[in-house]
């Protein structure tokens, strides 16, 4: 070989090796401090399943964008009758589950009438309950028969709970899910991590990625160094307490605030007297103030909320100055309910911080007003069973964190015990609306109701606290619905 | 001997018998629906039902503990409530990290304990003697955790040699599992060899003052000799006794490590399972882990009387 030939061909090589340097990564590594207890978005309510597979794995006929809007999915169009109880869908073709089968109406069917069975086991079986029939056209048609309007029903077709499974691998989804998404379920070392690798055969645009691997880091205090070592690239919400502005001032990351679906509330039992007075809701509301619990809470993050709505929603309307912070007020409120000496009331807090740290301060507040709190700690079980479900409670702190779920104060039986007809009637009315403009403007009536009667203490939205590597783009920055949504995720240089 | 065995081992039998019985009523009393947990707060009261018949939750106690007991002694633990696999396959799983992890921290352990506690007792009231016990003290006195954390930040975020936490599987290579494995054996070793280089020392002490110890070094034997080959036999037995119990800590109360360095291992395993009421597996993992305990004692039972021959004959 002559000289140059040589050269030629080194340099050739150096080039490829180059470029091969160059290219952009396309593995990334995210931590997530909770291990999902499985795999099937349709048979279970931990955030965690669809924090890894939503979007990712299974597609509902619409899904929800990172703005919280409504956008197509599997279905690519769809039409309303005029009276607003059937809905067509029109579904892509040349769609293929990960198994290799084809998707078509008749998987659309299956997956609506699975979750709305007598022996479903669904956590958002509500969601389905106004779906009166399904029937699967053609293949490529769908056609849902409402027993009434409901104006959510697109939305409520884009919830995590709503993806389309077949039914050759509903059975199994929980150990090895089987989706129609841009990647593909590989492995779940249990404790560990759940790896995901693209899907060659997607019918939509193909994501960036290769490979995704959601690492379980439950500590926060571990979290840190998995952080700076490099070996987690990506915490889409990060238990970071003190060490934000640590990582703040780090150039090789990239920290993001955004607010998330969850309303921080003080749950107050609507039925048990002296809560059952108005005034005393009142004076509760006059002697919270949010900035503190924030700043003690939520580490000085996090928006404060007058009413159950999140700010990032357009329909949001601001009514944190319903009741300021006014001790005098409060107190004065508490004479007149006829307990100018104050009362004792219990507050069980479940384990998670916002709640445990909030309740410290909400409980020295109310102190302030004559209001003694006796604080009992419970764990999740504990506060679902004597909370939740029996409503043996005062007052207790939790976000709910379901998105648009404003109307859980218009379920029966449901543990705030509140009950007014004229907020039923909004809701009501809204459950029949589907015109946007007149949707915002009943929401808006029915945060406002809510907010007069200080039903809860409303304290703050949770936020999202997003921590990546400065070079990763595509991530959320709010969780409009609990999911981390791969699929626009990329490395740049 | 033979009925010294038998005695052993109808205790350990009638001690995982109570055990069970220990760990159903426990686990019935503690509050929580699992189900309900599992669907969370937006559940249809249906679907809870559903999900309760489906778990087997609806039949009567008695039922479901002669089940279970009759279950695990055919090695069927059941399945779990969440993650809806055998218990026994979560458990290998976990075991394939925990038991590794207590081996070499326990060699780990030995491997320095011994020698340190030999040196100390070897120079007793001298300043060899202060400075070993002084790093034991020290060893036995910080928080494994935040010794654990230093370890990362040295090893993991400066120098980058090791992974900061995390568990790799056995199936990603021998190598990298043992990386990964590196640290946390580490930060569980030193505060366990900590305390049995102090036990090593004062049996070690004790057995110095014995009267075949100042023949053997009137015949002439030197006091190296003397230490290695008659003393440090005859201190086995405290020895033994501390690495049997701290064998059985290092395989199960390792939580607060396996947290710091996220491991899959056991001690997580009960912990989620505790806080999602997942109670088949807190039964089947607390059951195993009460199996192990009273195996290992059993084995130190044997053990001492392999080291001290006078056991044998009673």
């Amino acid at each position: 070989m002559k000289p140059w030939k040589t050269f030629a061909a080194a340099a050739t090589l150096t080039a490829l090796s180059a470029s091969a340097a160059f290219a952009a990564r396309a593995d990334l590594v995210l931590g997530m401090p909770l291990e999902p207890p499985h795999l099937d978005p349709t048979a279970g309510a931990a955030a965690a399943i669809d924090e890894i597979l939503y979007a990712n794995v299974f597609e509902g006929l619409t899904r929800i964008g990172p703005s919280g809007e409504v956008l197509p999915a599997l279905a690519e169009s769809w039409t309303v009758s005029d009276d607003g109880k059937t809905y067509t869908f029109k579904l892509h073709g040349n769609v293929k589950f990960h198994d290799g089968s084809t998707f078509d109406a008749e998987d659309v069917k299956f997956t609506l009438d699975r979750a709305r069975a007598a022996d479903s086991t669904n956590a958002q079986k509500g969601l389905f309950a106004a779906i009166d029939a399904v029937e699967a056209v053609d293949p490529t048609t769908v056609k849902v028969a409402l027993k009434n309007p409901q104006g959510s029903f697109l939305y409520n077709m884009g919830w995590g709970d709503a993806v389309i499974v077949a039914p050759e691998s509903a059975a199994t989804n929980k150990e090895k899910p089987v989706g129609t998404g841009p990647f593909r379920f590989d492995n779940w070392a249990k404790g560990s991590a759940i790896t995901l690798v693209k899907n060659p055969d997607y019918w939509g645009e193909p994501a960036s990625l290769d490979r995704a691997e959601f690492r379980i880091v439950p500590d926060a205090a571990a979290a840190i160094p998995a952080l700076l070592s490099g070996d987690v690239q990506a915490f889409p919400n990060m238990n970071v307490g003190d060490a934000l502005p640590q990582i703040q001032s780090d150039p090789r990351f990239k920290v993001v605030i955004g607010a998330t679906e969850g309303e921080t509330v003080l749950s107050t039992n609507n039925k048990k007297p002296p809560f059952d007075q108005l005034k005393v809701r009142q004076a509760i509301a006059h002697a919270i103030d949010r900035k503190a619990i924030i700043d003690g809470a939520s580490s000085g993050l996090g928006t404060p909320i007058g009413s159950h709505f999140s700010p990032a929603n357009k329909a949001y309307v601001d009514l944190t100055g319903t009741y300021p912070h006014d001790i005098a007020k409060a107190k004065a409120l508490l004479k007149e309910a006829g307990l100018e000496n104050g009362f004792s009331a219990t507050l069980k807090l479940p384990p998670v911080a916002y709640a445990r740290d909030g309740g410290q301060i909400v409980a020295s507040q109310l102190r302030e007003v004559g209001i003694n709190l006796e604080i009992i700690p419970v764990e999740w079980a504990d506060w679902l069973s004597q909370v939740f479900t029996e409503k043996n409670y005062d007052l207790s702190i939790v976000s709910h964190t379901e998105p648009n779920d404003i109307d859980i104060y218009a379920r029966k039986d449901y543990y705030f015990n509140y009950d007014n007809p004229a907020f039923d009637k909004v809701i009501e009315e809204l459950n029949l609306t589907s015109d946007d403009a007149k949707r915002s403007e009943l929401y808006g009536q029915a945060q406002k109701i809510l907010a007069d009667d200080a039903v809860n203490g409303f304290l703050f939205e949770l936020p999202k606290i997003g921590i990546w590597d400065a070079k990763v783009e595509g991530l959320w920055e709010n969780s409009p619905i609990q999911a981390n949504d791969l699929t626009k995720v990329k490395w740049v240089d | 001997m033979t009925a010294y065995l038998a005695q052993r081992f109808l205790i350990a039998v009638a001690t995982l018998l109570v055990a069970s019985l220990v760990v159903f009523a426990v686990l019935e009393v503690l509050p929580g629906d699992p189900a309900r947990l599992m669907l969370g707060i937006n559940a249809t009261p249906d679907a809870v039902e559903a999900l309760r018949e489906q778990m087997g939750l609806n039949s009567p106690r008695p039922v479901r503990y002669l089940d279970w007991v009759a279950g695990m002694l055919s090695l069927d633990f059941g399945r779990s409530y969440t993650y809806s696999v055998p218990v026994i396959d979560l458990v290998a799983e976990r075991i394939a990290v925990s038991l590794p992890l207590a081996l070499i921290s326990l060699v780990l352990s030995v491997a320095i304990a011994i020698p340190v506690g030999a040196f100390a007792a070897q120079r007793r009231g001298r300043a060899g003697d202060a400075v070993a016990m002084g790093a034991a003290q020290v060893g036995v006195a910080i928080p494994n955790f935040w010794f654990a954390l230093l370890l990362i930040y040295l090893f993991a975020v400066w120098l980058r040699l090791v992974p900061a936490g995390g568990f790799p599987g056995w199936s990603a290579g021998v190598w990298p599992a043992l990386k990964a494995l590196f640290l946390p054996a580490i930060a569980l070793a030193l505060p366990q060899a900590a305390i049995l280089a102090r036990v090593t020392r004062s049996a070690l002490i004790e057995t110095l003052g014995e009267d075949y110890i100042r023949t053997a070094r009137a015949k002439g034997l030197p006091f190296g000799a003397v230490l290695w080959r008659h003393a440090l036999r005859n201190a086995l037995i405290p020895m033994l006794t501390i690495i049997g119990l701290q064998f059985s800590f290092l395989l199960a109360g390792t939580i607060i490590i396996e947290n710091v360095f996220y491991l899959p291992g056991l001690g997580r395993l009960i912990f989620q399972a505790i806080t999602q009421r997942d109670l088949i597996v807190v039964e089947g993992v607390v059951m195993l882990l009460v199996a192990t305990v009273v195996v290992v004692n059993l084995l130190v039972d044997l053990s001492y009387a392999i080291v001290d021959p006078r056991l044998r004959t009673r």
